[in-house]
């Protein structure tokens, strides 16, 4: 019973999300403070993770190859299409649904706790329009951009992990790239992107908006959200993959 | 002015406001008094539209608050400005930008403009040198003056302060009832007190709303209820033995018995 009722406030917190903002303004000061907390706020993670993915990959892979029939360049197609269609978006938007998803939850569940929401919507702003949509705007504007970076370093990181390594040299890397490359795969990490970016903004928002009670809850709240987030993540990523590969 | 008219409101079946009809007038600071859990909160949240009445009407310029459209409503909350419990300020805004919100949402002025009269409604709460600081940065008496100022500073024609001495030692409470007094005669609005603290009863009750268990007990001014014979209401507002003595000596006081320059020695004897 309380999964449909969640639901059912979920989605007419979607809806409510779209009404006329009082004041274009403030809606575009407010879009872009959440650009800026979602997209610089979590780049330092994304690069990080992204790299390290890439490289990893580079060196599993090559432990795996060792049939001498395989040519070495191998190596980088898989890396290049494992990294863009599975790592970027999959692991980069698990790893944002902690970051994002956790701040959104907790932002909005303080706000909600400590009365502020009630303050905006005595104002006679709608905050479901003025609090949420900002953030899920943003996240389907950086989120999407930050996959992309995460990709472009995933395939770096793998290329300099086999230098480093001597596993394979840089233009056998670089001449593995270019082979058998499908434009789509990029297409449907884009599709990942925005779908996990979806959730990453709206779940969180949701368990965030309609938390009640005081500082243990939002933390509960938190969990939650990150949990289900990921959860979802999951299951998406599955369904798009049946449906678009 | 604001008309309740029966208003009613359950949660989960278990009824919190029953019937619970009063007007409140324009220029006079109207108090629901009443223990905790008696649904003075709930009756406030009703009267701003933050919960919705199950009956009842809610009577602002002549029309039911609760048949308005979205649009409607919006007008009128534009005319509400509430102090709340623990203040409700935006953390990540400085004092400035807290109290400059509400005029960078609804007008269209000039940044220099809105500046000018976030200075002017702070510096009419005796606040000052704090417009860069952040609400984290404030005692609690300061953070409850910036509230006020934010709830004033689109010229509401209604004030909801809902429990404004929480938490405040005793001095800095008679300051914020002292405020809101002023405010309230200054700008001829429509002010409504949700408090348990008895000096705001005595001090600025023009109206007295008396809530019991969710039911309207009783009503009246700070003159009256010194006098009321209402059981509950006696026990509820004389529970100490000094506040007994208060009420006896006010009770005097109004029969012209002493003069009104007593020592408060006479108190405590």
């Amino acid at each position: 019973m309380t999964i449909f009722s969640d639901i059912g406030r979920y989605l007419l917190m979607i809806k409510g999300m779209f009404s006329r903002p009082e004041n274009g303004k403030m809606y575009w000061k407010e879009f872009m403070h959440q650009c800026s907390d979602i997209g610089i706020g979590s780049l330092g993670i994304v690069v990080i993770i992204s790299i390290f993915m890439g490289a990893v990959s580079t060196v599993q892979t090559a432990y795996q190859l060792i049939s001498p029939l395989i040519p070495k360049s191998t190596i980088a197609q898989i890396v290049r299409d494992t990294v863009i269609l599975e790592f970027a978006p999959t692991l980069v938007c698990i790893v944002l649904a902690g970051v994002v998803g956790s701040k959104i939850a907790s932002e909005l569940g303080n706000m909600r706790v400590s009365e502020q929401i009630d303050a905006l919507e005595i104002m006679g702003i709608n905050t479901k329009t003025y609090l949420i949509l900002p953030k899920v705007i943003a996240a389907l504007v950086v989120i999407p951009v930050l996959v992309v970076i995460a990709a472009v370093l995933g395939i770096w990181g793998g290329r300099l992990a086999g230098s480093m390594a001597n596993i394979l040299a840089n233009s056998t890397y670089d001449k593995g790239l270019l082979e058998g490359f499908m434009p789509f795969n990029v297409i449907f990490a884009m599709a990942k992107a925005y779908t996990f970016a979806f959730i990453i903004s709206t779940i969180p928002a949701y368990f965030g908006f309609y938390v009640k009670g005081g500082a243990l809850e939002i933390g509960r709240a938190s969990t939650r959200a990150v949990v289900i987030s990921c959860i979802l993540i999951l299951f998406a990523d599955y369904v798009l993959a049946a449906l678009l590969l | 002015m604001i008309e309740l008219r029966n208003i009613r409101k359950s949660f989960d079946g278990k009824t919190v406001i029953e019937d619970v009809s009063a007007t409140m007038k324009t220029g006079q600071c109207n108090l629901i008094i009443g223990t905790s859990g008696s649904g003075k909160t709930v009756l406030m949240k009703c009267m701003v539209g933050l919960f919705e009445p199950d009956s009842g009407e809610i009577i602002y310029h002549g029309q039911d608050f609760i048949k308005m459209s979205r649009a409607e409503k919006t007008e009128i909350r534009k005319e509400i400005g509430m102090l709340f419990q623990g203040s409700a300020l935006f953390d990540s805004l400085t004092v400035e930008e807290n109290v400059m919100f509400p005029l960078s949402m609804f007008t269209k002025d000039s940044h220099a403009k809105k500046l000018e009269r976030v200075n002017e409604v702070l510096d009419r709460v005796n606040l000052k040198d704090t417009n860069k600081k952040f609400p984290a940065e404030l005692s609690g008496g300061m953070k409850k003056r910036v509230g006020i100022a934010r709830a004033i500073v689109l010229n509401p024609k209604y004030l909801f302060c809902d429990e404004p001495n929480s938490g405040l030692d005793p001095q800095t409470a008679m300051v914020i009832d002292k405020l809101i007094q002023e405010i309230t005669k200054e700008f001829n609005i429509t002010t409504v007190v949700n408090t348990h603290d008895m000096n705001s009863v005595m001090e600025t009750g023009d109206y007295i709303l008396y809530m019991y268990q969710g039911k309207k007990e009783w009503e009246g001014s700070k003159k009256e209820i010194i006098f009321s014979k209402n059981e509950r209401l006696n026990s509820f507002i004389f529970a100490s033995e000094f506040l007994q003595d208060t009420k006896e000596m006010r009770m005097m006081e109004e029969r012209g018995k002493i003069p009104n320059d007593r020592n408060i020695d006479d108190l405590l004897k």
